[in-house]
């Protein structure tokens, strides 16, 4: 019987590698490497249209060249950069946020693009055009943005205390609120709040933000990414800050939560479709930022992702605006708000030595917890105890040969 | 006395099983909410047949799970095979626990130390394209020795030894003897080794993330990068998918185990057909030779 096994899974395998072979069948189409955000691209499900099988289609009526969209996908910006830099692979298309484009230019990392061979670039917001992370629009093209506000559930929020930072920080409601879990956004909250600059490298500035976030912690339920959606829509959390483009996805299973953009001031971000250096394909992939940006692929993109897409097609189809009123009732007004009424800025990409202070800085706030005490002395207690047992078990064999 | 006990037995049963059973459970949900339970429906398992990005992740992690298992079975036998007829007890110490460190090392040394060689030998033979599925190949083979290794050792230490140099004194091969004597004594621990294997490569996160190039995504790595948004649940329903294929998978195993003869009988039935050959083999070279003096 295991030998049958063992036969069954090798005919598996072989069953499987035929498979794959048939897969890869067109050898001569080219691979087209995209590295993007995890489910950051209309991609299929739920009905919505496969952005990548358009292109391929695309590419191949209008050149006569097979194309072959090889997609993968990461969590972080920082993950994508940490595998872009070992140089082990390349890439045609990757999408950071303009802090991390700043630093991939600062480090040589991008190509240049070459804006004639995308014509739609002209339909990206004014605003977005030559960004001060790029500013002669080199290097990247616009894909998403959004800013990060605070999500509250209406049932156990006070209207009266929203519209701040302060909520944040408002002790009634302790043990409802969650913190981001990484340091530049969860310093950003506390830095807004008190009107610092964001890239600030003044180690005093830092401190003070320091002390805010210390100040908060016992009011705060935890330090989350990802988890706030579940949080916030089951209602076990109250308070969060969170992107728009995110709200808007937690409002459709729990439409008692509502959101607002601090009066303070804000984060904003962008991320950005760039070629890497190194990148086999710059003309094909040149071909699908252009494709990008088309309307039909760009509302279905906006639609599918939530956020707050740079290009003035989408911002004006109507298809999509009745798409996203329907979805949020104010949702035009929550994803692009008039940005001059607000005070936003972006990250900067930070020094090598601001950016260990801050993480030095983060690290003392996240050791610093109010449990750590128990939790040492539950550990010595653990040790003790096991300490004790292999005492008392080395003297009763002691006593034991003794007595022989 | 027993109610404590057997209530014991279903708390452990309770701690292990019930995160599992809520997964499952969720995986019907109609809506995509975790907290509550909206209504039953089977739009997740529809939603994940419709995915091809998740389904193509799965068949990149099969392919690598069962390339990776294979061939790691065979290495890790040989190689505990070799051990076993090692006569140095220091050496064979010596190895042992080298053989060890993988499985001790925390995956993101044995993952960034993997990730530096392939880098460096790739820039050596100046390829453009250092990780890719060979790398990754290459990466779950090596941690996944080590666990067929210690399955497959201590049945070489059980096995009689005498049985190897019986079946050579009846006239086996060394390989003869390897193939039908000492592989069936071992199968036991291959299979498990093999099993291991399988189930490490396939939820193997952080060493295929430092190893993998840009042809080849996994399973555990789509879902990782799934967390910068929210992970959805039609990962819930493959993951039920999974878990009941495996469960299938082991009680098929253990179904088969009980019926199957024991391997002794299987033994000294093939011991005892070899006797028989090499009798009429004799008997029949002792009535040739009869023949030429008559």
């Amino acid at each position: 019987m295991i030998k049958r096994i063992l036969a069954l899974l090798m005919l598996a395998l072989v069953a499987l590698g035929t498979v794959s072979l048939i897969g890869c069948g067109d050898d001569d189409a080219i691979t087209l490497n995209v590295y993007n955000w995890g489910e950051y691209i209309s991609d299929g499900s739920e009905g919505t249209l496969d952005v990548n099988a358009a292109f391929e289609d695309y590419y191949y009526e209008t050149y006569g060249v097979r194309v072959e969209v090889n997609y993968t996908t990461y969590a972080s910006n920082e993950d994508m950069y940490a595998k872009l830099k070992s140089g082990a692979t390349s890439y045609d298309i990757v999408i950071p946020s303009e802090y991390m484009i700043q630093r991939m230019i600062d480090e040589d990392m991008l190509e240049e693009l070459d804006l004639a061979n995308i014509p739609n670039f002209a339909y990206i917001a004014e605003e977005f055009q030559y960004p001060e992370y790029d500013p002669d629009n080199r290097y990247s093209v616009p894909y998403t943005y959004g800013m990060v506000g605070v999500i509250y559930n209406t049932k156990m929020v006070d209207e009266a205390d929203t519209g701040s930072w302060s909520l944040m920080w408002n002790d009634k409601y302790s043990g409802k609120i969650l913190q981001f879990n990484n340091a530049r956004d969860a310093f950003g909250t506390a830095m807004y709040y008190q009107k610092i600059d964001v890239n600030t490298k003044d180690r005093t500035e830092w401190e003070t933000a320091l002390a805010y976030l210390k100040a908060q912690k016992p009011i705060v339920q935890g330090y989350v990414m990802d988890e706030v959606f579940n949080k916030m829509k089951g209602e076990s959390a109250a308070i969060a800050p969170y992107y728009a483009g995110d709200y808007l996805t937690m409002y459709d299973s729990n439409d008692a939560l509502a959101f607002y953009y601090p009066e303070e001031g804000t984060n904003v971000f962008v991320d950005a479709m760039c070629v890497p250096r190194g990148a086999r394909n710059k003309e094909i992939a040149e071909a699908y930022i252009n494709f990008m940006l088309s309307e039909e692929i760009a509302v279905a993109n906006a639609e599918y992702i939530g956020y707050a897409s740079p290009n003035t097609l989408v911002r004006e189809n109507e298809d999509y605006i009745a798409y996203m009123v329907d979805w949020h009732e104010d949702a035009m007004n929550i994803l692009y708000p008039d940005l001059s009424t607000y005070t936003t800025s972006y990250y900067h990409a930070l020094d090598a030595e601001t950016q260990e202070m801050a993480n030095g800085l983060w690290e003392q706030l996240k050791i610093e917890s109010s449990v750590g005490s128990s939790i040492h002395t539950l550990a010595l207690i653990i040790v003790i105890v096991v300490a004790a047992l292999l005492l008392w078990r080395f003297i009763l064999k002691k006593y034991r040969s003794a007595q022989y | 006395m027993k109610i404590l006990s057997k209530s014991y037995i279903a708390l452990i049963l309770a701690v292990l099983y019930v995160p599992i059973l809520v997964l499952m459970l969720f995986s019907f949900n109609s809506t995509n909410n975790t907290g509550v339970f909206t209504g039953f429906s089977t739009y997740w398992y529809e939603e994940l047949f419709r995915s091809a990005e998740t389904f193509a992740a799965l068949k990149n992690t099969l392919i690598l799970a069962v390339s990776s298992a294979l061939i790691s079975t065979v290495i890790g036998t040989l190689a505990a095979l070799g051990l076993d007829r090692m006569r140095s007890k220091l050496l064979k110490g010596t190895i042992n626990s080298v053989t060890n460190v993988p499985m001790m090392n925390p995956d993101i040394v044995t993952g960034i130390s993997m990730m530096l060689l392939f880098v460096f030998v790739g820039t050596l033979l100046g390829s453009t394209e250092k990780l890719n599925f060979w790398t990754l190949l290459i990466a779950h083979i090596t941690f996944n020795i080590p666990y067929v290794m210690l399955n497959v050792s201590p049945k070489f230490r059980q096995m009689d030894k005498f049985l190897p140099e019986a079946a050579l004194d009846l006239g086996c091969t060394p390989a003869q003897s390897f193939f039908k004597v000492e592989l069936p004594c071992i199968m036991p621990g291959v299979v498990t080794g093999f099993i291991m294997a399988f189930t490490m490569s396939l939820d193997d996160f952080v060493i295929s993330y430092f190893c993998s190039g840009s042809d080849f995504q996994t399973l555990p790595i789509l879902i990782y990068s799934m967390t910068k948004k929210e992970v959805k649940p039609d990962i819930y329903a493959l993951s039920t998918l999974m878990i009941i294929a495996i469960l299938t998978l082991l009680i098929l195993t253990n179904l088969s185990g009980d019926k199957g003869e024991s391997l002794k009988d299987k033994l000294s039935d093939s011991a005892s057909r070899m006797r028989e050959r090499m009798q009429t083999r004799r008997a029949a070279r002792a009535s040739g030779k009869d023949g030429e003096s008559q």
